[in-house]
């Protein structure tokens, strides 16, 4: 049984003339232990997938679909029963680790915060806790870092900070939004490894948010494309880098500067952006940036269904194929 | 071979007082910038890279006189820069600009591009009037990949891409010979980053331009760089062609920025390369300043502090271990 199914789920904001549809229609399902990361540029909709899932999207709003997580819909909870199980069963990190952080708290308190509400421990136990969260996500002296303010750690360490926050009440699952994107890739690769070492021992399931395509080859299991508010690709990490079907997939690992031959100066574009959600162009979103498209591409909006190599596609390219 | 640079630069040195804020007291003073060489030869990309921090930025800035160096001389095409005043500085500006990662937070929000992208065009008196201008302007959008009819359009109206070739026509609307463009592309997404990065290569070959290249993805700056000086704590610790570099990198330092940065091939990835955070705002260590995370680190890289030497044509290093091996 996975142990989260999102289906047809939709996420709107308002904007002056048409509602922004910035998740519109987009099913996945999360296996016990997996890493399972969500690409795309940005504004195709990754944040705000991540946030329905905790019902965090103000002042948007989820007009449609359904999230089942651990057997439960979460879409029929009450607030009460969702605030008890943000942070108890699943766990966030953000970018933006620093704007996070309280300023004028100590960084163990803020560790400890989380385990006196859903855990109801004395201050005292917290600390002690919260000390061994901090050893726990590789901060280097916790004992001493614990009392420390967040503008007295770099970014990385205010990163583990983060993790140690998401990690306090033993989630099931953990969502990880761009979680290295301001860092030093160094710094990255660190966090990245820890991510990976605390998966493993903590059994996790980890729904990794990014833009980069690099992050998610060495630590994701499977692969949701995202373009324009839709999932237009899903595949194992191996199927996804070794024959990408959707040509936006192409073109994002394309335009990559380690792909293709090194002494080629100019890289393989993918020409135009992604499209103003609150009026996507007809038909199949991409179609007025791809270079394969043909006649149906401009008229219908093509479904996603199964692809050579296991996954899912939604292209008529590869229905073309598949009729003959 | 050996033609003269068109940037050169000696001995820059520039220290700081680390910020202080609402909790931390002004430390000591450091150097962001460390008794640094550097020459760019005309029509060359020198890709400048190294972790946050590393006095890239400071360095980019002094080449073109928007920070002044404590110690140190920077001549461009022959003339001593630092010595230029007043009128004479203002004439020489307009040989050389900087490109910003974020064009957005140097665009007044209030300005019409296009009267971002004319305003250097009238201090620098390149044009004769209104028409003369809005021609001008019209060609430069057109060379950047834009609609000259966005002239009239406000900043906030753009995307990131397209805010990014504001900023490159605004650097090359008064002819310059050099362009430090300080991490241009590295808050795009990969797509847009591919089309600047082209942009930026082919300004490059039709105006025969040099730009000092500031950017944290390695790779793209093998693609596009032919020189790569790699920076930690405000020292040079190894430069080479970027092919010698990539092939073989000699300074622990480098080959750990490397092996950190990601690959996009599927499989699990080694241990990172690299422990330990990059040194921030404090005075130097003793000795080398990377030996507290060099994974090869011997007793002299604890007491002094390594020259940068010539190990090949091009190629410099400042590293007592390989230093040893030439022994
Ligand atoms: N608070 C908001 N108000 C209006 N539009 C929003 C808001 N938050 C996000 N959006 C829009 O929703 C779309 C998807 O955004 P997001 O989920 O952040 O994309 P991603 O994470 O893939 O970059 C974008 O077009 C964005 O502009
Ligand atoms: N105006 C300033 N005052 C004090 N410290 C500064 C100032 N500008 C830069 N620094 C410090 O100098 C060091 C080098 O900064 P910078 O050149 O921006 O590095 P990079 O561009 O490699 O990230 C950093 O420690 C930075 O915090
Ligand atoms: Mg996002
Ligand atoms: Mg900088």
């Amino acid at each position: 049984m996975p142990l989260l199914e999102v289906s047809d789920l939709r996420v709107h904001y308002s904007a002056a003339d048409a509602p922004v549809r910035a998740v519109d229609g987009v099913s996945f399902s999360l296996q016990p232990g997996e890493t399972y990361a969500l690409v795309g540029e940005s504004g195709c909709g990754k944040t705000a997938t991540g946030l329905a899932l905790l019902r965090l999207v103000e002042p948007g709003r989820i007009v449609g679909g359904r999230i089942v997580f651990e057997g439960r819909d979460l879409l029929g909870l009450s607030e009460e029963e969702m605030r008890r199980l943000r942070g108890a069963r699943i766990g966030m990190v953000f970018q933006e680790a620093a704007a996070a952080l309280n300023p004028v708290m100590r960084i163990g308190a803020q560790v400890g915060e989380a385990l006196r509400i859903h855990r109801g421990m004395s201050r005292k136990e917290a600390h002690a806790e919260a000390v061994e969260l901090l050893r726990l996500v590789a901060l280097a002296d916790p004992e001493r870092q614990a009392r420390a303010y967040p503008h007295e750690l770099s970014g990385g360490m205010k990163q583990r900070v983060m993790l140690a926050i998401a990690l306090s009440c033993s989630p099931a699952l953990l969502i990880a939004d761009e979680p290295t994107t301001a860092l030093d890739v160094t710094i990255q690769a660190q966090i990245l490894a820890l991510l990976r070492e605390l998966r493993d021992e903590l059994s996790l399931t980890i729904l990794l948010i990014t833009h980069d395509l690099g992050v998610v080859a060495e630590n994701a299991d499977r692969v949701g494309v995202m373009y324009a508010g839709r999932l237009v690709e899903e595949a194992s990490v191996d199927a996804l880098f070794d024959k990408p079907e959707h040509p936006y997939t192409r073109g994002l690992l394309r335009a990559m500067p380690g792909a293709g031959p090194a002494d080629e100066r100019r890289l393989p574009t993918l020409p135009g952006t992604v499209p103003d959600p609150a009026h996507p162009p007809a038909g199949c979103r991409f179609h007025p940036r791809c270079s394969e498209r043909f006649e149906p591409c401009d008229a219908d909006e093509p479904e996603l269904s199964g692809r050579p190599g296991g996954g899912r596609v939604a292209c008529y390219l590869h229905r073309r194929e598949a009729v003959g | 071979m050996s033609a003269d640079p068109l940037v050169r630069a000696r001995g820059l040195t520039k220290s700081f007082r680390p910020r202080g804020g609402l909790f931390r007291p002004r430390g000591p003073a450091f150097n962001a910038v460390d008794r640094v060489d550097l020459d760019v030869m005309a029509s060359e990309i020198v890709g400048l890279v190294g972790e946050s921090g590393s006095g890239k930025s400071t360095l980019g800035r002094i080449l073109i006189r928007l920070i002044e160096p404590d110690e140190g001389t920077v001549h461009f095409g022959g003339t001593d820069l630092l010595a230029l005043q007043g009128e004479e500085l203002r004439r020489n500006r307009r040989d050389f600009q900087i490109v910003f990662q974020d064009p957005y937070g140097s665009l007044n929000p209030r300005m019409k591009i296009g009267d971002a992208i004319g305003e250097p065009l009238t201090i620098h008196r390149l044009v004769d009037g209104r028409a003369q201008r809005d021609e001008r302007v019209a060609e430069l959008l057109d060379r950047v990949g834009l609609d000259p009819a966005m002239a009239t359009r406000y900043p906030h109206e753009f995307s990131g891409g397209q805010r990014q070739r504001v900023g490159i026509a605004r650097a090359i609307a008064c002819g310059p010979r050099f362009i430090v463009a300080d991490e241009p592309v590295s808050a795009l997404d990969a797509p847009v980053q591919a089309q600047i990065v082209n942009l930026l290569v082919d300004l490059q070959e039709q105006l025969g331009l040099s730009y000092l290249f500031i950017a944290h993805d390695l790779q793209l700056v093998r693609r596009i760089c032919q020189r790569v000086v790699v920076m930690y704590f405000g020292r040079v610790v190894e430069e080479a062609s970027a092919g010698e570099l990539y092939r073989e990198p000699r300074h622990p330092y480098t080959r750990a920025l490397l092996a950190a940065t990601p690959s996009i091939v599927p499989g699990r990835p080694a241990a990172p390369a690299l422990s330990g955070e990059p040194p921030s705002q404090t005075a130097a260590p003793e000795g080398c300043p990377f030996h507290p995370r060099c994974p090869e680190a011997i007793d002299d890289c604890r007491r002094r502090d390594p020259a940068l030497i010539r190990i090949g044509e091009g190629h410099r290093v400042a590293c007592h271990v390989v230093e040893k091996t030439l022994e």
